[in-house]
């Protein structure tokens, strides 16, 4: 058992939380509201107020919201980091909520990844295995000292558990949402005390997943399910191979079809912007476009075998040196071989790519499935000639991903925001890959 | 205008009658509780059940639809199978990604209102034609089970 640090935690801006213990303050936007529970997009904060270790906020209502810094895809992260949290937190499972952390590296970088915002490589609950519990644990430390204040007691004569703050020797007891306003005031921790892994409730143990009802009566909101005021649907003509570029396109049959409002070229394609998918997809369909293809990627599944395989003889990078294997593969009774081949695949998830931008002159607000936030943000920046930290980021549900959101250019989220800037943020756009995109366009 | 039948209720959209029923739902009543997986019928995301029997709304034309009952994931709680299913669906812990899922119950609801205690096979006949890409297909059929013994 030891007592760790908590880093700047005694920097934030804490006292000013208002109602309800925040660690991390948070306001709930528009999106916020319009999700459902056990998700969001919202805890807008601004750049720079806040602290490290952002990671709970608790309401008066009794709710414990943990600000999750890692896309739910599938994998459980909303249930995987506020299990350490309530942990720590002596929560009752059942007051437990999880919301997705906004774009913000200086506060939600996965700890393996130095200083990147991103959820991959089976990273998300052991880079955060530490750092959730440690926020749990100054949280229940301040609902402690809330409780020792109002009923003039040693904070060690107090326990918590399953969500009541006791005092056994007077019999008083208190909720997490009674003492919300009064912890919000208290000192933070500078140090706190983990538990010892045998006195662990929850972690080990089977908690319900938080997104379950939601994915079970269709009220979890993803980004297809993403609807603005003024909304319009793109669907995207891509070149036929990579690389390829509309050289000239006729529109006029497209914006014919009723309930298309515009066509745009962007650099790798021609966008139809419609009212609604259905008109937006009769709009593409009638669409004509003539490719520029000079520099388009022209190999076909043969010839990229056939690179892979004069790759696989060449020798290759060692992770690990050990013994002879030259040797021993030379002295060797029998020795096996196998070629495994695999194809280039899409990535296929349920979900087809897709991703809402709403632009203005000075802000580009996006919600998406989002892996990869620290790679999102500066190119969606670039596209647009903004700041990164202009680009916020609204993490949805995602519909699967298997590596497929993690795209080191961001090329979905690149796509919207051309396609938004194409119209000069006139209306905000939610970009639509069909499922032949996905199969046909996926990096 | 045309009129349609969702979960019990008459409802007026505006929308050409070759519009699939998915985008009806999705874009014109704002029930985005149905998904769009592949608009080809082949994923099974985008299931509803039209007079009771289970259709893909992403291959339903709008005119197809016209005076039958359509019901959908929001309306399904309100059938003792849609219920049972969605409860066995939680003690289950069945969803992942979950983008499959309302398309699973939905042809899971159908399957249990025609055969009360399915066997194996009659599931795995039922549920073939939906697509899950997290693999959640065993906890899938462990809550059918489980819910066609709690069909009440």
């Amino acid at each position: 058992m030891s007592a760790f640090e908590i880093v700047n935690l005694s920097r934030r801006d804490f006292l000013k939380a208002g109602a309800g213990l925040t660690l991390g303050i948070a306001v709930p936007d528009a999106l916020a509201q319009m999700a459902g529970p056990g998700q969001g997009g919202g805890s807008a904060a601004a750049a720079g107020t806040f602290e490290p270790n952002a990671f709970v906020r608790i309401g008066t209502d009794n709710t414990v919201t943990v600000i999750v810094k890692h896309l739910e895809m599938g994998q459980g992260t909303f249930t995987g980091l506020p299990t350490l949290v309530a942990e720590e937190l002596d929560a009752d499972w059942s007051q437990i909520r999880a919301e997705g952390a906004p774009a913000d590296a200086s506060r939600y970088n996965n700890l393996f990844m130095g200083t990147v915002q991103g959820t991959g490589g089976s990273t998300a609950m052991a880079n955060s295995y530490e750092q959730m519990r440690k926020a749990g644990a100054a949280a229940r430390a301040m609902l402690v000292a809330a409780a020792a204040e109002r009923w003039k007691v040693a904070p060690d004569s107090i326990t918590v558990t399953r969500g009541a703050v006791m005092h056994p020797p007077s019999n008083r007891r208190a909720s997490f949402g009674q003492l919300a306003a009064s912890a919000a005031k208290m000192p933070v921790p500078q140090e706190v005390k983990l538990k010892d892994p045998k006195d662990f409730a929850l972690i080990g143990r089977r908690t319900p997943r938080t997104d379950t009802r939601a994915k079970s009566n269709g009220t979890a909101t993803y980004t297809q399910d993403v609807k603005l005021p003024g909304m319009l649907t793109a669907l995207v003509a891509h070149p036929p191979r990579f690389g390829g570029k509309p050289k000239s396109f006729d529109a006029e049959k497209a914006k014919a079809v009723k309930g298309v409002v515009d066509v745009v070229a962007i650099p790798q394609g021609v966008a139809v912007l419609a009212n609604d998918f259905w008109s937006a997809k009769k709009g593409r369909d009638a669409l004509t476009v003539d490719w520029e293809e000079s520099g388009a990627f022209k190999l076909g599944s043969a010839e990229i075998m056939a690179e892979y395989r004069n790759l696989a003889a060449t020798p290759g990078l060692p992770a690990r040196k050990e013994g002879d294997l030259p040797g021993a593969f030379a002295r060797a009774a029998k020795t096996l071989e196998a070629a495994y081949e695999f194809p280039y695949l899409a990535h296929a998830c349920m979900e087809p790519m897709n991703c809402v931008v709403k632009l203005s002159a000075d802000a580009c607000e996006i919600w998406n499935g989002e892996q990869f936030q620290s790679i999102d943000q500066p190119e969606v920046a670039a596209v647009l000639g903004m700041k990164p930290e202009q680009v916020k980021l609204n993490m949805l549900f995602a519909g699967g991903s298997f590596g497929r959101r993690a795209n080191p250019h961001a090329d979905y989220l690149v796509e919207a925001a051309q396609i938004a800037k194409a119209i000069g943020g006139r209306a905000p756009v939610k970009l639509v890959w069909t499922r032949e995109d996905d199969m046909r366009a996926g990096h | 205008m045309t009129t349609l039948n969702v979960n019990g209720k008459g409802v007026s959209v505006d929308a050409d009658p070759d519009t699939p029923l998915l985008w009806v739902l999705r874009d014109h009543l704002n029930m985005t509780g149905t998904k769009y997986g592949c608009g080809m019928a082949l994923c099974g995301a985008c299931t509803v059940h039209v007079n009771g029997q289970p259709a893909r709304s992403c291959s339903t034309p709008l005119s197809a639809a016209v005076g039958k009952r359509i019901t959908t994931i929001e309306g399904v709680g309100q059938t003792k199978e849609g219920k049972a299913l969605q409860s066995a669906w939680v003690e289950n812990d069945v969803p992942q990604c979950g983008y499959c899922q309302s398309g699973q119950i939905m042809s899971a609801a159908a399957l249990l209102a025609k055969v009360k205690r399915p066997t194996d096979a009659e599931i795995d006949g039922a549920m073939s034609g939906n697509v899950c890409r997290c693999g959640t297909y065993n906890r899938i059929r462990v809550a059918i089970r489980t819910a066609a013994r709690n069909v009440k």
